[in-house]
């Protein structure tokens, strides 16, 4: 009896023990995950707490204190400036490793390692598009640069020194959520975020989705509906500049007639994964002639998903060289976004199109060979071992032609031919060293300066904002545009021979820019750089609306303060209503509507055209609106059944303006003639139901309806660590691009006035870990449309209150 | 007295343990002090229980306490999906102590067998 007593209790003992410490039982070991001295209790970390700490380490050259304010923003203050970036790596790893290394997981495709099996497709993607490849490339002009590779490798030597002493007790949390432990940090890695980051602004493109568009279209249609150049464009550039006879012209090779405008096939290919096209910014520089103070006021805010850990780390870092204050991004060395004693700088998103297509002829299905130029020649292949986490590994075999990776093929796509291959052709694949732009614009002190600093950028293209103490503004759009022939680009090319291959770039001083013009003021906000006018082939994903309101309002400002420049960028008018809302209402037919019918018209016709939280009409125009558009594309674009992309919104506004017999609106599936007035009023009543039901419950008002939410890295997956909810304005096309989980990432406003003055805020927090009173405490604030004044600190500050922690870094 | 005395062996021995090792070792502080401190089998469980349902209990709320309770708040949403900080703290403390406490019974249940043969 005593012996199965024993061999009872030592059964529920071990179950307990092994069902306590396992995720196959439970979705997570409770014993591990909720032990006080090894779990997540672990992460709580007081409210008190004391960031104070003397260390010594390893790879250190001198001396650097790093003062954390009471916002946990470091002010790092080093007498070696590599030491610097050491101590930037470092503190980075420990606010934000987990973060840092997800996203370079993603990067590289390794996030089956973490999540299992659901990852692969996202996995392959990412490998088959080449993005290893491309870091390996940056990372070796980076590291043939002795300047850049002191700055990573003293970065990089930072984060080893945190990750090698790091207990698992002291693991961010969503490591024992997960189940695995950091790997070290490596040069590449950082390269790979650089990528990370192409794909994000320069990743988008349409390629398929036009070719399938000519196709089933036909060219006249196909040109009116997918028109990258708006009447109502505000270029970057203002309308009226006279360009330089370009320096080189290149013409469609003879064939292109034949193979490139008329294919005889469709694509049906399903690319998920593809990057928001809403990725974008705006910024906006205003010269001392406009501004109240007489000094150049530059103001930035990138729209990127929003995200907890944000994207951004506030940081201040002092040198013997330089001392610069902004955001950086956890991964890299340096302020990505910010300014300097000197100057500032800021980015948007040039949404040019920098990623094409080529169709690849194999000479059998072990796409070892491919038809080029009159012979087979052998393509690279690069075999991937996707680990898959439970589950053995995938072996996925990429080709890489003289082109660059097939990225899409039978043996991934199965609903492709076998003769449908395409091969990537994208500037991301090309070496570079952007790094070293921003490691000098943190130094720059000047114009020269700032234009050597861009020099080394060539993707992803981006308006690079300027204002000096000087008094100088500039902009420049930067990076490697490849040169096109009209149209090149926009579809499929053939890959059989050279004659369609990219020839070179657009030469860098031909790119569109602007150097302290007349008007006082530049601004940019993702449209297109220039008008026709502008004397090479241009094609993108480009936004209007943002940049007429901003146009509009700076061309009114003088005497302009930080507040102005604060009220803009959260500035909620909706210009496209403005234009679009005169088609609904004149030619709604009143006389058929029912009395909640006319309760809609009503309240769109009363609305005061700002995305404002409390406004009922911006939901009423939306609806409205979608419902008219989607009465008159749906039928056209779903006839060929294959993937086509939506016309951008400006083209049915202006086609309409111009035409109220614009021929899309017919419904091609109905025998009668569907009138404007006829799709307009079906559209108000197909809307009434859809509000009707939004405020029955209530979530009519704007800023419920758009529910702004900050979700964690793990998306729905940890919905406790997102905050959602957030009530505020803004939207797609308003100046406040506040949409639903994504927007102004960072707003930035500074005025180089001696001292600087300069406010920003992002939607998070300095701690990544979901346990610390610094997780979120930005969010708020930032729901507000507050700032934060930015505190650039000096030596002479040590004492100053705002000094709350002291972390003392020596050589050991 | 044992009573007191083996509550107090368990929670040390679970704490200092625990410092070195994983999760599990509050299974190795149970096991020892049930097979070392002779109580009727049912004290021999509550005792370990206890100290190990106190030990991190405590140690949990206080931790709790200083963080505004901000992490308990997320991880009770995310593991109970219930926004409840003392219910996490109570389920923690119930997981170390049901663990510690069958290990006690286990280790005294060896005692036994060892003492008669």
């Amino acid at each position: 009896m005593k012996y199965i007593t024993f061999i009872f209790f030592l059964l529920i003992s071990s179950a307990l023990i092994f069902v306590l410490g396992t995720r196959n039982v439970l979705p997570l070991p409770l014993g591990e995950f909720l032990s006080v001295q090894e779990g997540v209790w672990q992460n709580a970390t007081s409210v008190d707490a004391s960031y104070d700490q003397n260390l010594q380490l390893e790879g250190l050259q001198g001396k650097t204190d790093v003062y954390f304010d009471e916002r946990l923003v470091p002010h790092i203050f080093a007498e070696v400036e590599n030491d610097a970036y050491f101590v930037q790596g470092y503190i980075h790893a420990k606010f934000r490793l987990w973060q840092m290394e997800f996203q370079t997981h993603a990067a590289s495709g390794r996030v089956s390692e973490i999540v299992g099996e659901k990852a692969v497709d996202f996995d392959k993607t990412q490998r088959r598009m080449g993005m290893v490849f491309a870091a390996e490339n940056a990372l070796a002009e980076m590291e043939k640069d002795p300047t850049t590779k002191g700055a990573v490798d003293a970065y990089t030597a930072g984060v080893n020194s945190y990750i090698d002493k790091l207990q698992s007790s002291q693991l961010p949390i969503e490591y024992k959520l997960l189940g695995y432990k950091p790997e070290k940090w490596t040069n590449l890695k950082s390269a790979l975020f650089t990528k990370q980051m192409t794909n994000n602004l320069a990743g988008f493109d349409k390629d398929f989705e036009f070719t399938n568009a000519l196709k089933v279209l036909g060219e006249e249609n196909f040109r009116i509906l997918y028109s990258d150049l708006a009447d109502s464009l505000y270029p970057v550039i203002p309308k009226g500049t006279i360009y330089e006879k370009p320096a080189l012209a290149i013409t469609a090779p003879e064939s292109a007639d034949s193979l490139y405008y008329k294919r005889k096939d469709t694509i049906q290919l399903a690319e998920d994964f593809k990057p928001n096209p809403s990725n974008g910014s705006n910024n906006w520089v205003l010269s001392g002639s406009r501004t109240k103070s007489g000094k150049p006021i530059l103001s930035n805010d990138p729209h990127l998903g929003l995200t907890l850990p944000s994207i951004w780390y506030e940081i201040q870092i002092r040198t013997p060289d330089y001392n610069s204050y902004g955001v950086s991004f956890p991964g890299l060395p340096g302020v990505v976004i910010g300014f300097n004693d000197s100057i500032a700088f800021g980015f948007t998103n040039a949404g040019r199109d920098v990623k094409d297509y080529y169709q690849i002829k194999f000479k059998d299905d072990q796409r070892k060979e491919y038809w080029f130029n009159n012979e087979w020649k052998t393509s690279n292949q690069r075999i991937e071992q996707i680990k898959v986490k439970n589950q053995p590994v995938v072996l996925d075999t990429v080709s890489y032609t003289l082109f660059g990776p097939v990225i899409y093929d039978k043996s991934f796509k199965t609903t492709l031919s076998e003769d449908q291959s395409y091969a990537l052709r994208w500037v991301a694949h090309d070496s570079s060293n952007i790094l070293k732009m921003w490691l000098l614009l943190n130094k720059a002190k000047n114009y020269d300066d700032y234009r050597t600093a861009i020099s080394y950028f060539n993707v992803p293209g981006q308006n690079m904002i300027f204002a000096s103490k000087s008094g100088d503004i500039a902009l420049w759009q930067q990076a490697n545009f490849p040169l096109r022939w009209k149209d090149q680009g926009l579809f499929i090319m053939p890959g059989t021979d050279s004659s369609y291959m990219w020839k070179g770039y657009i030469p860098a001083e031909e790119n569109p820019h602007s150097i302290n013009p007349v008007q006082g003021y530049i601004s940019s906000a993702n449209q297109r750089a220039a008008d026709s006018t502008y004397p090479y082939f241009i094609p993108g994903s480009y936004e209007v609306y943002r940049a007429i309101t901003i146009n509009r309002k700076l061309a009114d400002m003088y005497n302009v303060t930080v507040d102005d420049m604060k009220a803009l960028q959260n500035n909620n008018y909706n210009v496209f209503a403005e234009e679009a809302r005169p088609i609904l209402l004149q030619n709604v037919d009143r006389t058929l509507l029912s009395t909640e019918e006319t309760k809609y018209l009503n309240l769109v016709e009363s609305w005061n055209l700002m995305n404002d939280p409390k406004e009922k009409g911006t939901v009423g125009f939306i609806a409205w609106w979608d419902s008219l558009y989607t009465n008159v594309f749906k039928d056209e674009l779903s006839q060929g059944k294959v993937p086509v992309v939506k016309p951008e919104k400006f083209v049915l506004l202006e086609a309409l303006e111009k035409n109220s017999a614009f021929k899309f609106i017919d419904n091609i599936n109905t025998p009668e003639l569907e009138t404007l007035t006829m799709q307009v009023t079906t559209a108000l009543k197909q809307a009434t139901k859809y509000l009707s039901n939004l405020e029955k419950e209530n979530k009519i008002e704007w800023g419920v309806y758009k529910n702004t939410t900050v979700y964690h890295l793990l998306k729905t997956n940890a919905m406790p660590f997102a905050r959602t909810g957030l009530l505020n304005g803004g939207g797609h096309g308003i100046i406040n691009a506040s949409q639903h989980d994504h927007g102004p990432s960072w707003r930035m406003v500074i005025e180089m006035t001696t001292p600087t003055n300069a406010y920003g805020i992002y939607p998070g927090g300095q701690d990544g870990n979901p346990g610390s009173r610094f997780y979120d405490n930005f969010i708020d604030t930032w729901t507000k449309g507050e700032y934060y004044k930015l505190w650039v600190m000096n030596d002479t500050d040590i004492q100053d209150k705002r000094v709350k922690w002291k972390m003392s870094f020596n050589s050991k | 007295m044992k009573f007191i005395v083996s509550i107090l062996v368990t929670a040390i021995l679970a704490y200092s343990l625990g410092l070195v090792l994983p999760w599990w070792s509050i299974a190795i502080a149970g096991f020892s002090s049930g097979l070392l401190i002779a109580q009727k089998r049912f004290f021999s469980f509550l005792s370990s229980f206890l100290a190990v349902f106190l030990t991190w209990g405590i140690i949990a709320f206080f931790i709790s306490q200083s963080n505004d309770h901000i992490l308990a708040h997320r991880i009770s949403m995310l593991v109970m999906k219930n926004d409840n900080p003392i219910m996490l703290i109570v389920v923690t403390a119930l997981i170390g102590g049901i663990t510690s406490g069958f290990s006690s019974i286990t280790g005294r249940s060896l005692a036994i067998i060892l003492k008669k043969s």
